[in-house]
């Protein structure tokens, strides 16, 4: 299967299937399946909604009509528990959609259901979900990634035709890259923030995960635009964008030679190397380029990741909405039992660690150190911008691990966000697509990163990539 | 104070009168039923951003302008990180490191003098809602519908040196809101709320004592009731060899006192960092020249103003120009007739005695500037007294009928023909032959007695400068 | 260890987050290799280099202030734990 979007767009107009049917049968799957994709499954909104996209069918030809789209559950939707994979927000429903599904319901897309991630989405394995792990559907023992590795895996099980996912550090990409299928990172302020739950607002982008790089421009296509809701959305006039295959000839790609550093699988080395020389024959001109500030991604990340979400989750307190502690006798207390019994561990330490990093004589050693370097981050890449159009390389260092691998050292699982940190630090936009098979026979991913706002030569380069390459229409 | 100086620092916050919430498009008024002024954004819900209201920003640079701060060319706002049921988000959107103004001053005169009170800083922020304390239950309630109301937070030097400079400096500043429409003052309902920072150390010492500061003070006479005690208390414990323990306190109106607020073991840490969910604010001189442009005259311009244009007393400027609905309402008068001393008096006296006893404000006030100066030209012209222009005016407040009406209804206008007070004064004086003997005895004083009767015997109506000096000429042929 | 058990206790206790004893020890142990990590950044010459704390530049994002309806009050109310009368009901503040 190739596109799995314009496929399912084309067979409803020819009337092979009407998008109630497509549902009705999808629900049925994901009741079976194994990979514990979903948090919840909205059948009677989805049904609804598809019967009210089959009367939309003849008159529009929007490819996201009656399409099936499934949620990370990190993003509102109104009238259905967004929960964050969280006890605390045990029995939340936001009461408004998050702009993102807002703009996915009005081309008429189906939202099916909710998808598992890692709690607040802080994690790279889906393992720290309060429903539990979400599985690999190529292989059950190993982790799809995370934190977005309910919607990987959905999108590479065929549980629904597209998703969308929200990358902090690397949330799309990794679980893309686990999963075998296609993540886009946006440029931070080319799809709307609002509804998606903050983990760190500086970096937090939501963004699309389908099977192909041309379904994932399709629902980037609806996602992107200035939305008044969110000032850190761009306030910039997109072309819509095109379905075609990027003309590689004469497109300078950068290999930063840190992103081949110590670490790195050989298989997946191997792999990325097979992607770039694709896109040399493809035309490119691949040179070398420096990053030398990127070594310090993850150090600079985990400071202003977890400052922020340390911040961003004191609103969980037990008083609005979510879980509350009912037999605290005094607030104090209510705020102790709530946060403590409601937040899981990995949430607990980076709250820690940010109110740490934030407090009184430690802000300058490491905040405003870490927002410094950021910056000279940030420079690399726009010098590097100034030689290369595109900047290749791994997505992550490995291939899926198992699930129970790893799960007692934080710090080398923040290690696998090394290559997919630096493009949320500068805000760039990145994607990730597969390019090869390790050892195990699981999925390789690769990552183009572009200049601000160039989403366009990214899918470009991947639905030209895809030309070319079966990776893509693997299915596990 | 006794071989003290006394340093105090004012915290003013003052509520907006935009339309809107700083950061959602709520109301930006304060309603009565609880919660029913709230959005997703303003309850702190999942996912909601801020998006900051542009008026707020006006405001703020207007009342930077007006007390000659320097604006901000850029500045950003910060998350101050503390746990509250009423801060939603766990954190308040304030700004840290860049408020929108700096470095300005207010001037103020009291009994001692003029004097000018600089203004460390003036930043943006944004209200809490509102927490209640169960009396009984071990509850406490929570209602949302201040939450994200526009403040301005107005941060005084440690300038004012004793508890009447406060005082002064507050209504000075409160005034100045209230001139430059952004904010209705209202001290009771809490829209002008302040917090005070207050040390004391021995005369002459180079270094400041140990400062507290006060919290909860609800009115100007509490301010003042609050810095008195305050000042005692580190007197007294400096007296008796004690040292000032560094903290908050409230004051409690009822016992007179403030209350230590029993801080816990945690000392405030609000790690303040940029807040991301909004970009900087960047205010070039275009923006500041247009609201320069609409600014209006200040309090103290206008009170110099009323002094040097209309000749007015020091007391009677300051009086005319507490509100600017007053001073408009002054100055109408006078440009429908030319006697600022009179026109004064009557709004000093009358005008705001029925206002304060009615409890209303001047704009609805029932008598226009044309109607009372139209009275106070019966006066000038001596168709009435000023003893019978008391009742037409009391006359004038309950019906809403003009002096002359009143005067040509009730037929009170007042008797100045010569030759009929002089046959009245002749009737009176034959009268009373006794004190007129008297009189003519040189009991000068008598001649009161006399004009009295006159008085009386014309209802009040007779004019009486005239009557003084008919009686007089009468008694004395 | 760069991470002492009472700053610790201190985030904790401004987190809002109750540790027990093992924890505290746990955490302790965790934070100090990630802090441990994080001093590369003390090598890195930074000088007067603006912070940067946002993706990219922007200035002057505003809404215009025009009011509103707000929400009915069910609708504010719908998600909170414990509600009476129109206002939410939290455990007393015990100053």
């Amino acid at each position: 299967m190739e596109d799995r979007i314009l496929q399912t767009a084309r067979s409803y107009r020819r009337f092979d299937r009407s998008p109630v049917a497509e549902i009705e049968a999808l629900i049925r799957t994901i009741r079976q399946d194994k990979t514990n994709s979903f948090i919840t499954i909205d059948e009677e909104g989805a049904l609804r909604d598809a019967a009210a996209a089959e009367k939309m069918l003849a008159h529009s030809d929007d490819p996201l009509v009656g399409v099936p789209i499934a949620v990370k559950d990190n993003i509102c939707t109104r009238g259905l528990a967004t929960t964050c994979a969280s006890k605390i927000l045990a029995g939340f429903v936001p009461t408004y959609d998050a702009t993102a599904v807002k703009r996915l319901k009005e081309r008429g897309a189906v939202i099916i259901g909710k998808t598992n991630l890692d709690e607040f989405a802080m994690g790279s394995t889906t393992a720290t979900s309060s429903i539990g792990p979400t599985l690999n559907p190529w292989d059950l023992s190993k982790t799809p990634g995370g934190s977005s590795g309910g919607s990987g895996a959905a999108v590479a099980a065929g549980l629904c035709a597209g998703a969308l996912g929200s990358d902090t550090g690397g949330s799309i990409r990794m679980p893309a890259s686990f999963c075998g299928i296609t993540g886009l990172k946006p440029t931070y302020g080319a799809v709307s923030r609002f509804g998606l739950v903050a983990f760190a607002s500086s970096l937090d982008q939501i963004g699309p995960m389908a099977v192909s790089a041309r379904d994932t421009a399709v629902l980037f296509d609806a996602l992107k635009g200035h939305d008044p809701l969110d000032s850190t959305s761009a306030q910039r006039e997109y072309p819509q964008m095109g379905l075609e295959a990027l003309d590689l000839k004469g497109v300078r790609i950068g290999i930063p030679e840190e992103f081949f550093s110590e670490g790195l699988d050989p298989d997946v080395e191997r792999s990325v190397f097979f992607g770039i020389s694709t896109l040399e024959n493809l035309g490119a001109e691949i040179q070398q380029i420096k990053l030398p500030h990127v070594r310090y991604g993850v150090a600079v990340y985990y400071i202003i990741a977890t400052a922020e979400a340390s911040s961003n989750l004191a609103r969980y307190d037990g008083v609005r909405y979510g879980a509350r502690d009912t037999d605290a006798k005094d607030l104090l207390d209510m705020y102790l039992e709530t946060r403590s019994k409601g937040f899981n561990d990995e949430v607990k330490r980076r709250i820690m660690l940010g109110t740490y990093v934030l407090s009184a004589g430690y802000y300058d050693a490491y905040y405003k150190k870490a927002s410094q370097v950021r910056s000279l981050i940030a420079r690399d890449f726009e010098e590097a911008f100034a030689q290369c159009d595109l900047i290749a390389g791994p997505t992550t260092p490995v291939t899926a691990f198992g699930i129970h691998d790893m799960v007692d050292d934080p710090l080398r699982i923040y290690l696998l966000d090394i290559y997919t940190i630096p493009a949320n630090l500068a805000g760039l936009p990145a994607i990730s697509f597969p390019c090869g098979f390790g050892a195990e026979g699981l999925p390789v991913g690769m990552q183009l990163i572009a200049p601000h706002f160039r989403e366009d030569l990214l899918l470009g380069a991947g639905i030209a990539f895809q030309e070319w390459t079966k990776f893509h229409r693997v299915k596990p | 104070m006794n071989g003290y100086d006394i340093t105090i620092g004012l915290e003013v916050h003052a509520q907006l009168l935009t339309e809107s919430k700083i950061f959602c498009g709520c109301r930006a008024r304060t309603v009565q039923e609880p919660n029913t002024n709230t959005c997703p954004v303003c309850m702190g819900m999942p996912g909601t951003l801020p998006v900051l209201n542009r008026k707020a920003v006006d405001y703020g640079i207007r009342l930077g302008l007006a007390t000659g701060c320097r604006i901000a060319k850029k500045s950003i706002f910060a998350r101050k990180n503390y746990f509250y049921p009423d801060l939603p988000k766990g954190y308040q959107i304030t700004q840290h490191l860049t408020p929108l103004c700096a470095g300005g001053t207010l001037d103020i005169e009291t009994a001692s003098g003029a004097k000018s009170i600089r203004i460390m800083r003036i930043h943006m922020e944004e209200d809490a809602g509102k927490t209640i304390h169960g009396d009984r239950e071990p509850y406490s309630y929570v209602d949302y519908n201040r939450s994200g109301v526009p403040l301005l937070e107005i941060v005084s030097m440690p300038d004012i040196t004793s508890s009447e400079e406060a005082a002064v400096y507050l209504r000075e500043t409160r005034k100045i809101l209230m001139f430059l429409e952004i904010c209705d003052g209202n001290m009771e309902e809490g829209s002008f709320r302040c917090d005070a920072n207050i040390s004391v150390k021995p005369a002459g010492s180079r270094e400041y004592g140990i400062r507290t500061e006060i919290k909860n003070m609800n009115s100007f006479k509490n301010v003042q009731k609050a810095l008195d005690f305050e000042v005692r208390r580190h007197i007294g414990i400096l007296r008796s060899g004690g040292s000032i323990v560094q903290e908050t306190r409230l004051w409690d109106a009822a016992a007179g006192a403030t209350m230590s607020m029993r801080s816990k073991e945690e000392s405030h840490d609000y790690r303040y960092f940029p807040e991301p969910d909004l970009v900087p604010v960047e205010v070039g001189e275009d923006w500041i020249e247009k609201i320069r442009e609409d600014l209006p005259e200040l309090p103290a311009h206008l009170r110099r103003r009323f002094q040097s244009q209309f000749g007015l007393p020091a007391y009677d400027a300051g009086v005319l120009t507490g509100s600017k609905a007053l001073a408009r309402y002054f100055e109408e008068c006078v440009k429908l007739l030319d006697a600022p001393k009179e026109i004064s008096n009557w709004i000093m006296t009358e005008v705001l005695h029925v206002i304060n006893e009615q409890g209303i404000d001047i704009s609805s006030f029932p008598i226009s500037p044309e109607r009372l100066t139209e009275m106070i030209g019966l006066v000038r012209q001596g168709v009435i007294s000023v003893h019978i222009a008391k009742e037409v005016f009391s006359e004038m407040t309950s019906t809403g009928k003009s002096a002359s009406e009143i005067v040509h209804e009730k037929n009170i206008t007042q008797i100045s023909d010569e030759e009929q007070i002089r046959g009245l004064a002749k009737t009176i004086v034959e009268a009373n032959p006794d004190e007129a003997a008297k009189y003519r005895a040189g009991k000068t004083g008598l001649l009161g007695f006399f004009v009295g009767k006159l008085m009386s015997a014309t209802e009040g109506k007779a004019n009486p400068k005239l009557a003084g000096r008919i009686v007089k000429e009468t008694l004395e042929q | 260890m760069k991470i002492t058990q009472d700053e610790v206790l201190h985030a904790a206790r401004l987190a809002r987050l109750k540790l027990g004893l093992a924890e505290v020890e746990k955490f302790q142990n965790e934070l100090d290799s990630i802090l441990e990590y994080m001093d590369m950044l003390s090598k890195v010459e930074t000088g007067d280099i603006e912070p940067m704390s946002r993706s990219f530049h922007v200035t002057n994002v505003f809404r215009e202030d025009e009011a509103v309806r707000s929400q009915d009050r069910a609708e504010a109310l719908l998600n909170a734990p414990c509600h009476k009368d129109g206002v939410v009901v939290v455990p007393k503040v015990i100053e």
